[in-house]
């Protein structure tokens, strides 16, 4: 096999995710009654960063076949602390973003923690500790208010030379600066390990518990940076319930879209960017076919499946029926 | 010509075979090592001396320790009582990356591959060669394909993912990996029970050649002409205990079995099926059998009473011609008849029902055989539900009767139907498999590779059983990597080369040179044998 063969079966999935999203936004971008243009590109990006920068956090935490139940709690919590933390001098303004990503990181390494040391399920741990940051988020605001200081709010909403949308910059730079980085360290390597195989990986002397902690913690840092951003378009904080559930469920389908496999092992942070970006699509596509906004959920759940359904043709070449389970 | 070398503080005299006539310091050494689990005494005051340039085969049953004893070297279990000394020193190795670092190295019987990455990834998962912190991928494949060349496994792909490999290429990767941590001491566990004859041959010159560097290595094999083929030293091991260790070649292979088993070992194989039951008329038929391009025009019979024998190196179609059968492969062409009569099986489900009556021995047991972390009465009653229930729900008495039936049967040995069939022993896990077949009553059997990493005496057993499942009137086909077993077993032996039947062996033809010769493709005469 030639070398590109090899790297396109690696990044199969990542690939169907792209195409998923490029095919929706343009059916939404050609259908859209402002046409395709700077500002209309610039409220998707918007929108889609926030799911976004979640679908990443889950991802990590997918790869090691785990699963983080609190992102969207984390997600929240961030956002009602940086509605306290963000405003003030330059300098207050950076020490409260700092503040505010470090708490997502402690959060999220708490949730390593009590994984790896606890020996709990992931489902379960990370249901306890949501529950716990959203109690936090709530004792922070228990009613919506708070600001954010809104020179930064409105750089890194808007655009870039009135052109480029800056929420999908600063994605890009955060995926350079954690994605990249991680998926080519030897912690990186070993939490695909651990997801394809804990015991091979135990086995040849893998260092696990590293490869978990590290996914956890940059999970939570991620899920941190989306509450940022929340702020940042809602100039709010608010412990809202409801919200930070929709995040979490959305997360996951968004790493199913984007090619990240349930099991572990397989997929990447970039295929659940694109698959967050699909799924928020969906939502805009009803908008741009006048659709009542009601149907929303329905359709969203149509698409979803749709979509899932897509990469699952492949299932239907198999003539070795045991493939299936594999 | 007689030479001499320094190595290790120790001259060391070498004769022209380059084998070493003077003792040799030991690297490793172990001394009255104890082990339990639970109630059940693994190791008792075990004790062995590892020495540098020399191929030291460690010989039991299963159970018999040797597992306990390698887990302990390479940092997996922790000793109760007794002393390891490397290089003098006392040591304990808190887990396998600790092993690891003073230079032991295991190649587990059960695959320690990551199956979702690639070879290279896999070869230099351990230690990864990283350039400013991140991993240096091209330094990563110059690594991996160096330890595959080292290995003799050139024909694998450092970039194909390991999950996509077949078991054997798999074990030379595992192979390769090891010898890319640059070990001091190798220990082989059951390494070449899924590799093919030429992958074999091509191992033992890259053992012999890491031996003369002056690697120390433990090879534990349950096949006894690879030990004699390479072994220096052997030490046999029986119920925990170190019966004794002797110079290779100071024994007779029975000799060597009867200090394993404890007892006289004779009539390994049962008597083979009468002539006239190969005239009875085919159970199972096939015609024209094809599948991809892995299975051509396959057309067989087997009859009542009869094993049929399927050899040939591996991956030549075998494994795919009893998932054919069985159901597993879409779109296969060809015709199946039982019983004369045509018939579709598109599933296990279809393949085990009555009409038909087929059961797979498959070949991986720990995946595709058995439920692990369930009891042995679950995992026995997985096939035969629809026997053993009442409108659905399982009538209790009944499911009791028939397992007790089975563990008396297969001699299973179990402290209790409740407990998980992963805590049985390897051979005892593949009795449940057969056994679980057994509970449906079949009559056409398949058995792929079904003596995989077993012990003589277990083996034994299921040749006594096979026979007299035959004997009971089952149709039985039978695939077997150890050409040994098919000419102790089988009636006919089938071997397969590139997804055709090559030739059909029956009765006396049935040898090693004829097995050998078929299954290469070439002419009887051309083989030189030794």
């Amino acid at each position: 096999m030639k070398q590109w063969r090899f790297w396109f079966v690696e990044h199969r999935g990542t690939l169907m995710a792209l195409v998923i999203f490029v095919v929706m936004f343009l059916i939404y971008a050609s259908n859209h009654p402002a046409g395709f243009g700077a500002n209309m590109v610039q409220t998707a990006s918007n929108k889609g960063v926030l799911l976004a920068f979640v679908a990443m956090a889950q991802s990590l935490v997918v790869i090691t076949s785990g699963i983080d139940l609190s992102v969207g709690m984390v997600f929240t919590l961030t956002n009602c602390l940086a509605s306290w933390l963000v405003v003030g001098s330059p300098a207050q303004v950076i020490l409260g973003i700092i503040a505010v990503l470090a708490v997502g990181a402690v959060c999220g390494a708490i949730n390593g923690c009590v994984v790896i040391y606890g020996r709990l399920q992931p489902i379960v741990a990370t249901i306890a500790t949501g529950a716990i940051y959203y109690g936090i988020a709530l004792a922070l605001r228990p009613f919506p208010g708070g600001t954010v200081n809104e020179t930064i709010a409105d750089a890194l909403t808007g655009k870039l030379f009135n052109f480029i949308p800056a929420s999908l910059v600063a994605m890009i730079a955060i995926v350079f600066v954690v994605w990249v980085p991680f998926s080519r360290s030897v912690a990186g390597r070993a939490a695909y390990a651990v997801g394809s195989s804990e015991t091979a990986a135990y086995m040849s002397g893998v260092p696990i518990k590293r490869a978990k902690f590290f996914a956890y913690t940059l999970s939570g840092l991620l899920a941190g940076t989306g509450g940022l951003f929340l702020t940042f378009f809602t100039y709010t904080g608010e412990a809202a319930y409801a919200s930070g559930n929709a995040y979490t469920l959305f997360s996951i389908a968004s790493v199913v879209l984007g090619g990240v496999s349930l099991m572990g092992g397989k997929g990447s942070a970039i295929g659940a960017i694109f698959g967050a970006l699909a799924f928020r699509t969906i939502g805009d596509l009803l908008f741009v076919f006048d659709f009542d906004p009601l149907w929303q959920p329905l359709f969203q759940g149509v698409v979803l499946l749709l979509a899932v359904s897509l990469s699952a043709f492949g299932l239907l070449r198999v003539r070795n029926r045991l493939d299936w389970f594999t | 010509m007689v030479s001499q070398k320094k190595f290790c503080g120790a001259i060391l005299v070498y004769n022209g075979d380059g084998a070493a006539l003077v003792e040799i310091k030991p690297i490793l050494r172990m001394a009255g090592v104890s082990k339990r689990y639970g109630g059940v005494r693994a190791l008792e005051k075990a004790d062995l001396e590892v020495r540098p340039g020399r191929i030291h085969a460690i010989l039991g049953e299963n159970g018999a320790g040797k597992s306990t004893l390698i887990k302990i070297m390479a940092g997996v279990v922790a000793p109760d009582h007794g002393k390891m000394l490397l290089d003098d020193t006392e040591v304990s190795f808190s887990s396998p990356a600790a092993a690891n670092k003073a230079g032991i190295v295991c190649i587990f019987q059960e695959l320690s591959l990551i199956p979702d990455l690639s070879v290279a990834d896999n070869i230099v998962i351990s230690d990864p060669p990283t350039r400013l912190g991140l991993i240096d991928r091209k330094q990563q494949r110059k690594i991996a394909e160096q330890a595959l060349a080292r290995a003799g496994a050139e024909d694998i792909h450092p970039l194909s993912l390991v999950k996509d490999l077949p078991l054997s290429r798999r074990q030379m990767v595992e192979i390769a990996k090891a010898l890319a941590r640059k070990p001091r001491i190798l220990i082989l566990d059951e390494a070449t029970s899924a590799l093919t004859v030429a992958d074999v041959t091509k191992i033992f010159g890259v053992l012999k050649r890491l031996r003369n560097e002056g690697l120390a290595l433990l090879y534990i094999s349950h096949r006894m002409h690879e030990i004699a083929e390479l072994a220096d030293e052997c030490t046999v091991f029986r119920n925990g205990h170190k019966v004794e260790t002797y110079k290779a070649g100071n024994k007779t292979d029975t000799q060597v079995v009867e200090l394993m088993i404890g007892r006289e070992y004779k009539n390994v194989f049962p008597p083979k099926a009468e002539r006239k039951t190969l005239e009875n008329a085919p159970v199972l038929q096939t015609k024209g059998l094809t599948w991809t391009d892995r299975l051509k025009d396959i057309s067989l019979t087997a009859r009542a009473g009869e094993i049929v024998g399927l050899g040939g190196l591996d991956g030549q179609g075998q494994r795919e011609l009893l998932l054919a059968l069985f159901g597993v492969l879409r779109r296969c062409s060809g015709d199946i008849l039982i019983n004369g009569k045509k018939v579709i099986i598109n599933s296990p489900v279809a393949a085990k029902a009555d009409r038909i009556g087929m059961a797979l021995v498959p070949e991986d047991r720990k995946t595709e055989g058995l439920m692990l972390p369930m009891t042995v009465r679950d995992n026995l009653s997985f096939a035969a539900l629809r026997r053993i229930t009442n409108s659905g729900i399982v009538n209790r008495a009944k499911e009791q009767k028939l397992i007790d039936e089975m563990i008396a049967l297969l001699a299973i040995k179990t402290a209790s139907a409740d407990i998980p069939v992963g805590s049985l022993s390897g051979g005892n896990q593949q009795k449940v498999v057969i056994a679980k077949w057994l509970m449906n009553q079949p009559r056409i059997i398949l058995l792929n590779d079904p003596t995989r990493g077993i012990d003589v005496g277990t083996k034994q057993e299921l040749y006594v059983l096979l026979r007299k499942l035959a004997y009971d009137g089952a149709a039985i086909l039978f695939y077997s990597t150890d050409y040994d077993e098919l000419i102790g077993c089988c009636d006919r032996v089938l071997v397969l080369y590139d997804g055709k039947i090559h030739r059909e062996l029956k009765g006396a033809e049935i040898t090693e040179h004829t097995l050998i010769a078929s299954a290469l493709n070439v002419e009887t005469d051309r083989v030189s044998h030794p």
